[in-house]
C-alpha cells in the first residue's frame, strides 16, 4: 500500500529520467544504459529505412514505364541492391531486437540493465561502421550491383564495392550476434526472483529464439563472407568456378545463414503482436504456451530448410523433396501463433488504438506472405515462380507487412513508455490505414505479375505488365507517405504530446510498473511481479490517470468494476 | 509477494557490492554466471565460424581426394607437432593459471599467464616460419599458386645476412617493434617510478620474445634438415607430382605409390639423372593442389588471427593480475580467457591431423 504522493512518484509523469538524468553529447555516446543505447538504435535503425525506402521509391518510379526513363540498366541494378542491402541488413535485422528489445527486454525482467552493457554498447557502434561501409560502396562511387544474395560468381567478376559491403554486412553481423548473446544471457541469469520460463511475457520468447538463431547461425554468414572477400582479392578458388571452386557452395552457405535468417526478421515482430493483441483485447493470451513453443520451432526448424532458396541451382533431387518437405513443416508453427492470436482476441475487449489497429494488419498481412511461402516450397510451383515478383511479392508480405508493421505497432505501444508523451491517435491509425492500403496496392499485383511470368531485377518489362507496375508504383507512394506520417506523428509527441503517467494502457508486465519515461535504475522500487497477462492485477488510478499495481492501491478506494482502458 | 515500500528505495546498490560487481548485478554470482554462460555462447559461435571453412574441406577432399593427397607433403608434420605440443603445453599453463586465479594468489597467475603468452608466440613464430618457406617456393593460394623448388636466395641485404627469406622479414616487422616498444616503456616506466607498467612491459616484451623462439628454433630446423623432414621433401614430391601427370595421361587420381622419406629420397635421386626438371607451374595439375593451399591458409591464417587475439586478451589478464585483482570469489574474467584459450587449442588439435596427416 501506498499513498497517492509515493505513487506519483514511481508510477507518474517522471521529470528526472533516463533522458535527462546526464546532459551532454558525451552522456550519450558512451552510455552504457539499455535505454539510451535502445533509443540510438531506433534513431538509427529508423534513418537506414528512411534511406532504404528512398531508394524503393525511385526503384518504383523507374518502373512507371517499361522504357527506363530515370535510371540506367546499370543505376538500375545498383539501386535495387542498395535497397536490399541496407533493408535487410540495417534495417529489419537489428530493428526489433537491437531497437525495441534492448529497451524493453531488461525492464521485462525487472533487471537493471542486460548483462553486458559494454557488449551493448559495442554492438551499436558496429552497427554503424558495417552501416557505414555499406553505405560507403555508394559514396566512394563504385555502387553494388550484385542484389544483397552476393551470388557468385557475378559477385567475383563485377568491379563494383562488393569487398565494401560484405565487410560491412560481415560486421553487421557481428552486431547482431553481440545483441543476440547479450539477450540470451540476459533471458538466462537476470530474471527477477520468482519469474519462471513461463512467467516472462510472450516477447521475450520471440527475442529468446531470435537470439539462438543471431547466435547459431550469424557466424555462418560471418565466414562466408570473409570466404567471398577472399575469393575477390586472391581468387582462392573456393567459390570460383574459373579456379576450380564451386558456386552452389557460396548459395548453400549464404543460405544456410539467410533462411534463418528472415525469422530473425519475423520472430520478434510476432514477439511484440503477441502482446499487443493480449493488452488492447484485455484478456489473457491464449495458448501462451503454444505461442512459446512455436517460437523455439520455427527458430530450430528454421535452420533446416535453407535448400528451398535454390530449388532451380541443380541440387539433386532427393535434397530437394526434404526441403521441400521440411519447408511446409515451417508453416505448422507459424499458423499455431495466428490461431492463437485470434482466440485472444475472440470475447476480448478490444481497443482499436493505433498499436492495435497496427496488430491486426499484420495478422492478414502476414497471413497472406505465410500463405504464398507454401506456393514457393512446392516444387511444381516453385519451378515457375522463382525469381519471379511472386517472390517478390511474398517476401514484402512477410518482411513489410509482417515485420514493419511490427515495428510500427510496437514502437506506438512503448513510444509513451519511452518518452512520456502521448501521441494523437487518430493520426497515429491514419497512417497505419495508408500503410495498409498503399502496401496492398503495392505488392497484391505483383503476385499477379509474377504469376503471369514478370521476372524479378529487370529494369524493363513486356507492355502487358504495365498496369501491374503502375499500380504498384502509385502504391508504393501511398506507403511512403503513410510511412512518413508514422514517424512524423511519433516524432511530434515525443516533444509537443501530452504528458502521460507510467501505464496508460493498462498493461500487467514488469516493464509498465515504472515512471514514464523511466527512472535510470528503470524502477524506483522492486517491481511486483505478476502473470504478464493478468490484467486485474493493475487497478486504474484516478489522480494518475494511469494504472498501478493492485498491492499499490489503497482497499477503499479500488473500483468495484474496471474502468475501459484509455484510448486517447 | 511482500511489498517493497517505496522507503526503501533500491538505490543503495552498492549494499554488500564487491570491488567489481557490476552495479546492474546483484550478486557475484549472478556476474559470474552471466560471464560464464555469455562465454560459452561466445564459443558455439566461434565453432560456427570456423564450421564454414571444415565444410568446405571436407567437400573439396570428398571431391578431390588427389589434391591433398598430393599437396599435404609440402607440410612439414614434424614442425606441426611440434606447435601442437607447445599449445597443448600453452592449455596446460593456462588451466593452472586459473586454478592459482581461482585461489587468489595472482603472483603465480603473472608466471603462468606469461609462460601461456610465450608459448603463443612461439607457435606464432614458428608458423611464420613455415609460411614464409612456402612463399619462397610458390606455394600460394590457388590463383598465385606457381610452385618452384630450390633454394631461394633473399634479395634484401639484411635477409641475406641473417640467411632468412625476405617474407620472414616482412612479417617479423611488427614483433620486433613491439619488443623494442615494450622493452623501452619498461625502462622508461622503471625510471619514472611506474613499478606495475614497468613489471608488465618487461613482460609483455618477454612474452614478445616467444615469437623469436619459435622462429630460431624453426629457421635452424630448417637449414639443419635442408628445407625439413617432416613431409616428403619438396623436390621429390614435386617430381611426383609431375610425373604421375606425365605418365598416367592426366589421372589425377593416381595415389602416390608410398609416402616414406627414404624411397622419396631415392626417387629424387633417380630422377634427376634422367631428365632435365622444367618444373610443374605451367600446367593444369599443379595449379589445382593451390586449393589445398586456399584452404589451408583460411583455416591457419583464421587460427592464427585466434591466437594474436589470444595474446590481447592474455595481456589485459596479465595486468590484472598485475594489479592483484584475483581473489577466491572474483576470478571470472580469467577463467573466461581460459576457457577461450582451450578452444582455441582445440581447433588446432582438429587443423593439425586435418591438413598435415592426411597418409
Ligand atoms: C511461413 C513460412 C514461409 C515459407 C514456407 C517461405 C517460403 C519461401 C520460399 C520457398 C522462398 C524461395 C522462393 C524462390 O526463390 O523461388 C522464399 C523466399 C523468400 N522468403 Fe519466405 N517463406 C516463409 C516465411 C518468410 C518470412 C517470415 C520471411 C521474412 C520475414 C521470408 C522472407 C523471404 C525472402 C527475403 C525470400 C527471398 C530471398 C531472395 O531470393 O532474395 N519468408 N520463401
Ligand atoms: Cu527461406
Amino acid at each position: 500500500m501506498a499513498t497517492a504522493a509515493e505513487r506519483k512518484k514511481l508510477f507518474g509523469h517522471a521529470e528526472n529520467n533516463y533522458l535527462n538524468c546526464t546532459k551532454g553529447i558525451r552522456s550519450w555516446i558512451f552510455t552504457l544504459d539499455h535505454k539510451r543505447i535502445g533509443v540510438m538504435y531506433l534513431v538509427g535503425v529508423t534513418l537506414a529505412l528512411l534511406l532504404a525506402g528512398v531508394f524503393a521509391l525511385i526503384l518504383r518510379l523507374n518502373l512507371w514505364t517499361n522504357t527506363s526513363e530515370l535510371l540506367t540498366d546499370a543505376q538500375y541494378n545498383q539501386m535495387f541492391t542498395l535497397h536490399g542491402a541496407v533493408m535487410v541488413f540495417a534495417f529489419i535485422i537489428p530493428s526489433i531486437p537491437a531497437a525495441l528489445g534492448n529497451f524493453v527486454l531488461p525492464m521485462m525482467l525487472g533487471a537493471k540493465d542486460v548483462a553486458f552493457p559494454r557488449l551493448n554498447l559495442c554492438s551499436f557502434y558496429l552497427w554503424i561502421l558495417g552501416t557505414g561501409f555499406l553505405l560507403w560502396a555508394i559514396i566512394s562511387g563504385k555502387g553494388l550491383d550484385t542484389g544483397w544474395t552476393f551470388y557468385t560468381p557475378y559477385s567475383i567478376q563485377t568491379d563494383t564495392g562488393v569487398i565494401y559491403a560484405t565487410f560491412g554486412a560481415f560486421i553487421l553481423g557481428f552486431s547482431s550476434i553481440f545483441t543476440g548473446l547479450n539477450f540470451l544471457v540476459t533471458v538466462n541469469t537476470m530474471r527477477i526472483p520468482g519469474q519462471g520460463w513461463f512467467k516472462m511475457p510472450l516477447f521475450l520468447w520471440g527475442l529468446y529464439a531470435t537470439a539462438i538463431i543471431q547466435v547459431l547461425a550469424t557466424p555462418v554468414l560471418g565466414i562466408t563472407l570473409l570466404l567471398l572477400i577472399a575469393e575477390k582479392a586472391m581468387h582462392i578458388g573456393i567459390f570460383d568456378p574459373k579456379y576450380g571452386g564451386d558456386p552452389v557452395l557460396f548459395q548453400h552457405f549464404f543460405w544456410f545463414y539467410s533462411h534463418p535468417a528472415v525469422y530473425i526478421m519475423i520472430l520478434p515482430g510476432m514477439g511484440v503482436i503477441s502482446e499487443l493483441i493480449a493488452v488492447y483485447s484485455r484478456k489473457k493470451v491464449f495458448g501462451y504456451s503454444f505461442i512459446a513453443f512455436s517460437s523455439v520451432a520455427i527458430a530450430l526448424l528454421g535452420f533446416l530448410v535453407w535448400g528451398h532458396h535454390m530449388f532451380t541451382s541443380g541440387q539433386s533431387i532427393v535434397v530437394t523433396l526434404i526441403f521441400s518437405a521440411i519447408t511446409f513443416t515451417v508453416a505448422i508453427p507459424s499458423a499455431v501463433k495466428v490461431f492463437n492470436w485470434l482466440a485472444t482476441m475472440y470475447k476480448g475487449s478490444i481497443a482499436l488504438t493505433t498499436p492495435m489497429c497496427y496488430a491486426l494488419s499484420f495478422i492478414f498481412l502476414f497471413g497472406i506472405g505465410g500463405l504464398t511461402g507454401l506456393f514457393l516450397g512446392a516444387l511444381s510451383t516453385d519451378i515457375h515462380l522463382h525469381d519471379t515478383y511472386f517472390v517478390v511479392a511474398h517476401f514484402h508480405f512477410v518482411m513489410v507487412g509482417g515485420t514493419l508493421t511490427a515495428v510500427f505497432g510496437g514502437v506506438y505501444h512503448w513510444w509513451p513508455k519511452m518518452f512520456g508523451r502521448m501521441y494523437n491517435d487518430n493520426l497515429g491509425r491514419l497512417s497505419c490505414f495508408l500503410v495498409f492500403m498503399g502496401f496492398n496496392l503495392t505488392f497484391f499485383p505483383q503476385f499477379v505479375m509474377g504469376a503471369r511470368g514478370m521476372p524479378r531485377r529487370y529494369a524493363s518489362y513486356d507492355p502487358e505488365f504495365t498496369i501491374f507496375h503502375q499500380w504498384s508504383t502509385a502504391g508504393a507512394m501511398v506507403l511512403g507517405i503513410g510511412i512518413v506520417l508514422g514517424f512524423g506523428v511519433l516524432v511530434y509527441a515525443a516533444f509537443k504530446g501530452p504528458k502521460v503517467a507510467g501505464n496508460p494502457f493498462g498493461a500487467a508486465s514488469l516493464e509498465w510498473q515504472s515512471s514514464s519515461p523511466p527512472d535510470f535504475h528503470n524502477f524506483i522500487h522492486q517491481p511486483i511481479l505478476h502473470d504478464p497477462y493478468d490484467f486485474e492485477s493493475m487497478i486504474y488510478d484516478e489522480e494518475l490517470d494511469t494504472y498501478v499495481p493492485k498491492e499499490f492501491m489503497e482497499p477503499d478506494k479500488q473500483p468495484a468494476t474496471e474502468p475501459e482502458p484509455q484510448t486517447h | 509477494m511482500a511489498v517493497v515500500e517505496p522507503e526503501h528505495e533500491a538505490h543503495d546498490d552498492h549494499h554488500d557490492h564487491g570491488e567489481f560487481i557490476a552495479h546492474h548485478f546483484e550478486s557475484a554470482e549472478q556476474q559470474f554466471d552471466s560471464g560464464k554462460l555469455g562465454i560459452w555462447l561466445f564459443l558455439v559461435t566461434e565453432v560456427l565460424f570456423f564450421s564454414g571453412l571444415f565444410v568446405a574441406y571436407t567437400l573439396y577432399r570428398v571431391l578431390h581426394p588427389e589434391i591433398f593427397d598430393q599437396a599435404h607433403v609440402f607440410l612439414d608434420k614434424y614442425l606441426g607437432f611440434a606447435n601442437t605440443l607447445v599449445l597443448l603445453f600453452s592449455s596446460l599453463t593456462m588451466a593452472v593459471a586459473v586454478r592459482y586465479a581461482q585461489l587468489g594468489k595472482n603472483q603465480h597467475v603473472v608466471w603462468y599467464v606469461l609462460g601461456t603468452m610465450v608459448c603463443a608466440s612461439a607457435f606464432l613464430g614458428v608458423k611464420a616460419i613455415e609460411y614464409t618457406h612456402k612463399w619462397d617456393q610458390g606455394i600460394m593460394v590457388r590463383s598465385y599458386f606457381d610452385y618452384h623448388a630450390g633454394h631461394h636466395e633473399a634479395s634484401m641485404p639484411l635477409a641475406r645476412a641473417l640467411g632468412v627469406s625476405d617474407y620472414l622479414i616482412w612479417i617479423s616487422i611488427v614483433p620486433v617493434l613491439l619488443l623494442v616498444g615494450f622493452a623501452l616503456f619498461a625502462v622508461f616506466a622503471k625510471l619514472t617510478e611506474k613499478a606495475n607498467a614497468a613489471f608488465f612491459s618487461a613482460c609483455m616484451a618477454i612474452a614478445i620474445g616467444g615469437y623469436f623462439i619459435g622462429a630460431l628454433a624453426g629457421h635452424f630446423y630448417m637449414e639443419l634438415t635442408d628445407g625439413g623432414i617432416g613431409g616428403r621433401s619438396e623436390k621429390a614430391a614435386a617430381l611426383m607430382a609431375y610425373e604421375d601427370e606425365t605418365h598416367s595421361d592426366h589421372e589425377h587420381t593416381d595415389k602416390p605409390a608410398d609416402h616414406h622419406d627414404e624411397s622419396a629420397a631415392e626417387q629424387q635421386k633417380e630422377t634427376s639423372e634422367i631428365a632435365p626438371y622444367e618444373g610443374p607451374q605451367n600446367d593444369e595439375f599443379d595449379q589445382d593442389i593451390g586449393i589445398f593451399f586456399s584452404i589451408y591458409y583460411c583455416m591457419t591464417g583464421l587460427h592464427a588471427i585466434h591466437i594474436i587475439a589470444g595474446i590481447g586478451f592474455l595481456a589485459w589478464i596479465l595486468w590484472r593480475s598485475i594489479l592483484g585483482h584475483w581473489r577466491s570469489d572474483y576470478f571470472g574474467p580469467c577463467d573466461y580467457v581460459g576457457l577461450y584459450w582451450h578452444l582455441v587449442d582445440l581447433i588446432w588439435i582438429y587443423l593439425f591431423p586435418l591438413l598435415y596427416l592426411i597418409d
